[in-house]
């Protein structure tokens, strides 16, 4: 590193004249980035999630370790008591855990996110001509795969456990892709969150609120009906239960009810609702 | 010519602080324009507002006649921000940094791939370019961070303290690579704690303390201010001071300063020639001395003489840091200052 002096064709390698005319750079800018830029910028930072996966596999430990040791744990605990026996109780359960593994994962969308935002390179991000939406946008869509991961052990685990789903191939593959999509959906509750709260402990923290009530009371580990009809009553409109119900349909019977048409909706008002908030908040105030 | 940055009245308040206190700052094309001041001043809140990462409460700022506050992607499309603290992803490699940022202002992959190389190695990175930068040292990461601004050849970068934590041959370095970017057309907007650093780079200089602006000129006319150097006498019997400072003020017209501790007197000279003349008339009034020493003036001195009270009283004041250009842990103005210490 003898010199550091630069030679007069840095950067944009063959194009353009030596030195910079600052007239033409402002007459080439644009004042906003159009839908193609936003989507290819998302790319680009969705690739920077990937790598860093790839480097910290520790942030597989959640999607891996959870959902095995969930499934294992609620079936012998709570089968008996409320199926009679485990092999009864995990059409009832699997689909339960499949939901609450969603709900976790979107959580620790949130949480890693806002950890992630404290770093440094997140003022570059900020400063470069890019969407606002990409650096939110791009870690979530390489959390796809984190979802992929929980959703599939869960029911590599429930099938190891004897679990037969009457749902087939295909019943399996909707509740599948259901967990996936309701998990990155719910990812932008939590995303927002993450824009608004002063650490990632906080959002933790926060997060565990929503998170707790929503999963255990709902109808992911016992039957609505066997609970006291106010109890009952929010259990019937809390969407987690619409999740669950619509992943039973699918799993178990292979059926594509209304339920599944509702919980598709749910999934779609709440990236209608809260992406804008977060994108909004994040360009604000970060 | 538009300026490359017009600012007038700029405000930012955080609470009861006001920060940046109507910051008025022109700076031309071509230039490096130097904001010089300590710790807490405001530097790093200016140089914020002005690259959109934080909203500008008052005034009015253009970047090349864009507007910051209207059209905040404009701007970003013409600036190169270099952050005090080196704003690269510590989980990827140089290479892969240089290559996102790349791709993210929508240079083609492959085109990417060529000016992360070429990058890497005109910075002196080459060797680097496939080791996590969570490896790197801070000179390396300040470096890979100035590369990561240079992808676009932006025509105006801000750099916030470019140097400061770099040993002195690193920070050499640096202003060999910030004087060769204004040589390819770029101009430069940079912050500083050190005279020193604002002296050997800018072409004008605004010095700023408690969110204002409290002068500004060339590095020439701030020093006139000050004087071109500085004696520094310590006195072998500090009893001696008073009429060591009478003795001092007959021989030249710059008002010494006393800093009775250590029973030192700081004078202001236009001259180096002057202090054989301060010397001769000590020792004909049989003062003893304990040490004799030429120095450049410090900032802290600067600061005495155009604000009246020195920059170390604030540093209390200014978010508990201490204060490294004043006292002497400044490498950049021990380097440079024609020392000559004389033992008794
Ligand atoms: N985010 C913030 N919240 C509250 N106070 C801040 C914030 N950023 C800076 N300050 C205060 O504003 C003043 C100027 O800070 P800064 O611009 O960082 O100074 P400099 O870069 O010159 O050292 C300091 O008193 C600092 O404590
Ligand atoms: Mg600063």
């Amino acid at each position: 590193m003898s010199t550091l002096a630069l030679p007069p064709t840095i950067g944009q390698a063959g194009a353009g004249p030596a030195t910079i005319d600052p007239a033409e750079v402002v007459a080439r800018t644009s004042s906003r980035p159009s839908p193609s830029q936003a989507v290819a910028q998302t790319f680009s930072m969705a690739w920077r999630a990937t790598k860093m996966m790839r480097r910290n596999p520790e942030q597989f430990f959640d999607v891996t370790i959870q959902p095995l040791l969930f499934t294992a744990m609620f079936a012998y605990v709570f089968g008996g008591a409320i199926s009679g026996s485990v092999s009864d109780y995990l059409p009832l359960m699997i689909p339960g855990i499949l939901a609450q593994t969603a709900l976790i994962t979107s959580m620790a969308t949130g949480v890693q996110l806002r950890d992630d935002m404290e770093k440094g390179v997140f003022d570059r991000f900020k400063a470069l001509p890019i969407s606002r939406l990409a650096p939110l946008a791009g870690p979530m869509m390489a959390d796809l795969i984190r979802y992929g991961v929980a959703a599939t052990l869960t029911l590599a685990s429930g099938i190891a456990m004897g679990y037969r789903p009457g749902g087939g191939v295909l019943g399996v593959l909707g509740g599948w892709l259901l967990t996936i999509v309701s998990g990155w959906s719910l990812a932008w509750v939590f995303t927002w969150i993450g824009t608004l709260a002063r650490s990632a402990q906080a959002v933790q923290g926060m997060s565990m609120l929503i998170m707790f009530p929503l999963t255990f009371l709902s109808n992911a580990f016992v039957p609505a009906e066997s609970l006291p009809g106010w109890l009952e009553a929010f259990v019937k409109v809390n969407p987690v239960s619409h999740v669950v119900t619509a992943c039973r349909d699918l799993i178990n019977d292979g059926a594509v009810t209304a339920q599944v048409g509702w919980a598709l909706v749910g999934c779609v008002a709440l990236v209608v609702i809260f992406a804008p908030l977060a994108v909004r908040s994040y360009a604000r105030k970060m | 010519m538009t300026n490359a940055v017009d600012v007038t009245g700029l405000v930012k308040a955080f609470g009861d602080v006001r920060a940046v206190n109507g910051i008025d700052l022109e700076v031309r094309q071509g230039e490096i324009f130097g904001v010089l001041g300590p710790n807490g001043a405001g530097k790093t809140t200016t140089l914020r507002m002005l690259a959109t990462l934080l909203p500008i409460d008052e005034g009015e700022a253009r970047i090349f006649g864009v507007d910051v506050r209207r059209e905040p992607h404009r701007v970003r499309q013409i600036l190169g921000v270099t952050g005090q603290y080196a704003s690269v992803d510590e989980n990827l490699t140089a290479a892969e940094n240089l290559r996102l940022f790349a791709r993210l202002q929508g240079i083609s992959r492959r085109q990417a791939r060529t000016i992360a190389m070429e990058l890497l190695d005109q910075f002196g990175l080459a060797d680097a370019a496939d080791r996590l930068v969570s490896k790197f040292s801070g000179g390396m990461r300040r470096r890979l961070d100035l590369a990561a601004s240079m992808i676009t050849r932006p025509p105006l970068i801000f750099l916030d303290e470019p140097t400061t934590g770099l040993d002195p041959r690193t920070r050499g370095q640096m202003w060999d690579t910030i004087r060769s970017l204004v040589v390819q057309g770029s101009t430069i907007l940079l912050t500083t704690q050190y005279l020193d650093e604002a002296d050997q780079l800018a072409d004008r200089i605004a010095v700023i303390d408690h969110g204002r602006k409290v002068a500004e000129g060339t590095p020439e006319e701030l020093k006139a201010q000050v004087g071109s150097s500085t004696l520094q006498v310590t006195l072998a019997h500090s009893d001696d001071r008073d009429l060591a400072m009478a003795v001092v003020r007959g021989v030249l017209a710059g008002e010494p300063t006393l800093s009775p501790e250590s029973g030192r007197i700081a004078v202001p000279m236009t001259t180096a020639d002057d202090a054989a003349d301060v010397l001769i008339a000590l020792r004909k009034a049989g003062v003893g001395i304990q040490a004799v020493n030429v120095d450049r003036p410090t900032l802290d001195e600067v600061f005495l003489a155009i604000t009246g009270h020195g920059a170390e009283e604030r540093a209390d004041t200014a978010a508990g840091t201490g204060w490294p250009g004043g006292t002497n842990g400044d490498n950049g103005t021990n380097d440079t200052s024609g020392v000559l210490e004389v033992a008794r």
